[in-house]
């Protein structure tokens, strides 16, 4: 089982990627969760929400603790400290930063592999708004080879219709501009 | 039939419209208001007919479902903790006029302190209101629970609550098989009501009861909910024939030879099944008790799952402050009092307001029932998780 921990701000779509995710892994025929940790719904505020992706019935029904991805929507997020938290060992890290993912490796000893792409840039080229959660799905795709490129198009197109290609153009836009850094050694 | 991944409420509000509603009239309320957001885009756009009433509270939502059903209409309705308490009265007229409404209940805490997360008080405070209630584990079943409810109220003239956890099932995103709309309405037709007011058969509805009268109508609340037994078993199998998902009033994993077991409702259940899971690795005989219908209260089932057993751990998601146990315990201790030889009893608080109950409380609490089995007697309600 793949579990996802995805870090916001209320207005960023956080959930909406969450769900995007786990609809796109459905539709592939695999079993998913998403779901979201409901704070008070404050624009601006730190949120979370979670998948879970597995080839068989997931069962569990807690939030997720140990995450084995850590996706980040908010580039002022990427620069905490405490977004690591749990990280299981080997797992990815998926930032929305215009710097490389090199910057990054330190912070994140646990981590076989750090992404970053500059999801904010990309959303206000594409979107004209700094709406992040198309972009960074597009940077998870490429880090991780959860699920295909299309499906997640897919979904967006039937969830989003009028700014669906807006939208498609920006996971396009991530997938090829995502950095990744891979750390030498055994996972 | 299609697979697609939506929310628990989205599930629930697609078997409203497969159902094929007449009437809904609700009031939105955190964690309920998607469910019946969609049914109002679903009559927008046209893709349901039905009436939909707006209303200015939870009261009159039901209120005004009570009136519609009397007129032979399918209703629907749904709410969430303080919306279902301020239902409280009405809740008992829908049964006492014997009404078959169903309700979607999206379990939240009650106030104060205010709190819009999952718990069961708001279900387990209408437990005596006379409404069968049926409580779920996945969005899978609660679509399940919907469509079955229509054809339970039915059949037996009683209002019928689906409970779901709020949040935990109505806004978690996961596969939802959804039938051809065309099996489903061969499961629930739309068929005339006998029996019901029209401006042709006008009469009176909700009248005094006096003394001679009031103690055999309520009587036969209390007849045609103990009736339903029958008529549930016989849609579960129906329905279990034409969707292929087999359901009972008490679903037992890994119970045939267990000797530890915890007794859950909603979607604590699947936690614990996961955590049953890793413990039957390791050579423990645990299995997991989930009531699916906690009204008419499925007492047999409780006695022939747990009779062998040697300890049981109750977990109730609701308090009974001031109480000798807290709901759902009463209810199993009640059920197993008549049988001689009995599984020990330990209560378990978990969960309240949306506290998270992780893997390793399900591991803790499976640990204690063994090791109140080895001491010999139970220890006092453990709140897991209470902070000191």
């Amino acid at each position: 089982m793949l579990e996802i921990r995805w870090h916001g701000r209320g207005g960023q779509g956080s959930v909406t990627a969450a769900e995007i995710l786990a609809t796109a892994a459905i539709n592939e025929g695999k079993f998913s969760q998403a779901f979201a940790s409901f704070g008070p719904e404050r624009r601006g505020a730190p949120v979370l929400a979670f998948t879970r992706i597995d080839d068989k019935e997931i069962l569990i029904r807690t939030q997720i603790y140990e995450p084995d991805v850590v996706v980040v929507l908010d580039h002022h997020l990427s620069e905490g400290d405490d977004i690591g938290e749990g990280l299981k060992k080997g797992g990815i890290i998926v930032l929305n930063s215009a710097y490389g993912p090199e910057k990054y490796a330190g912070k994140f000893p646990n981590a076989r592999r750090v992404a970053t792409v500059d999801a904010t840039g990309i959303a206000i080229k594409e979107l004209g708004t700094p709406v992040t959660n198309t972009a960074i799905l597009g940077a998870l795709v490429r880090a991780t080879g959860v699920v295909k490129p299309e499906s997640v198009e897919e979904v967006i197109r039937e969830r989003f219709k009028a700014y669906a290609e807006r939208n498609v153009a920006a996971v396009r836009a991530a997938f090829a501009q995502t950095k990744i850094f891979d750390r030498e050694g055994h996972w | 039939m299609k697979r697609v991944g939506l929310s628990g409420n989205y599930a629930v509000a697609y078997a409203a419209k497969m159902a094929d509603v007449d009437v809904i009239a609700a009031y939105p309320i955190t964690p309920q208001t998607t469910i019946v957001e969609k049914l109002s885009e679903f009559v927008a756009n046209g893709e349901l007919e039905a009436e939909y009433i707006n209303v200015e509270s939870e009261h009159s939502a039901l209120s005004a479902c009570v009136g519609a059903s009397l007129t032979g209409a399918r209703v629907f309705t749904a709410t969430s903790s303080q919306g279902l308490a301020y239902m409280h009265e009405v809740l008992f007229m829908a049964s006492g006029l014997r009404t078959p409404i169903v309700m979607a209940n999206v379990n939240r805490a009650l106030s104060a302190p205010l709190n819009i997360w999952n718990d069961h008080s708001d279900a387990m405070a209408e437990r005596d209101a006379g409404w069968i209630q049926l409580w779920t584990t996945s969005a899978q079943e609660a679509f399940d629970a919907t469509l079955e409810a229509f054809k339970i109220a039915e059949e037996v003239l009683l209002p019928v609550m689906v409970n779901l956890d709020g949040f935990i099932l109505s806004h978690t995103y996961e596969p939802v098989i959804l039938p051809d709309e065309s099996l489903v309405k061969e499961f629930v037709p739309s068929k005339p009501m006998v029996n019901r007011v029209s401006p042709k058969f006008a009469y009176s509805i909700g009248v005094v009861g006096p003394p001679e009268i009031y103690y055999e109508m309520k009587y036969q609340v209390v007849d045609a909910i103990e009736n339903s037994r029958k008529k549930i078993k016989e849609v579960n199998k129906e329905f279990c024939s034409r969707f292929g998902r087999e359901y009972r009033f008490v679903d037992a994993y890994m119970m045939e030879d267990a000797e530890y077991a915890l007794v859950t409702m909603g979607a604590l259940t699947g936690t614990a099944r996961a955590v049953a899971n890793g413990l039957r690795k390791e050579g423990e005989r645990v299995g997991v008790v989930s009531i699916r219908c906690f009204r008419p209260f499925p007492k047999e089932d409780i006695v022939s799952i747990l009779e062998d057993a040697k300890g049981v751990g109750v977990m109730d998601r609701a308090l009974t402050p001031g109480g000798p146990s807290n709901p759902l315990f009463a209810e199993i201790a009640t059920a197993l009092y008549d049988i001689t030889r009995r599984p020990l009893l330990q209560s378990f608080v978990a969960g309240l307001g949306g506290r998270d109950v992780t893997a390793d409380d399900f591991k803790a609490m499976f640990g204690l029932v063994k090791d109140v089995v080895k001491e010999g007697r139970p220890r006092p309600c453990v709140y897991v998780g209470l902070r000191e």
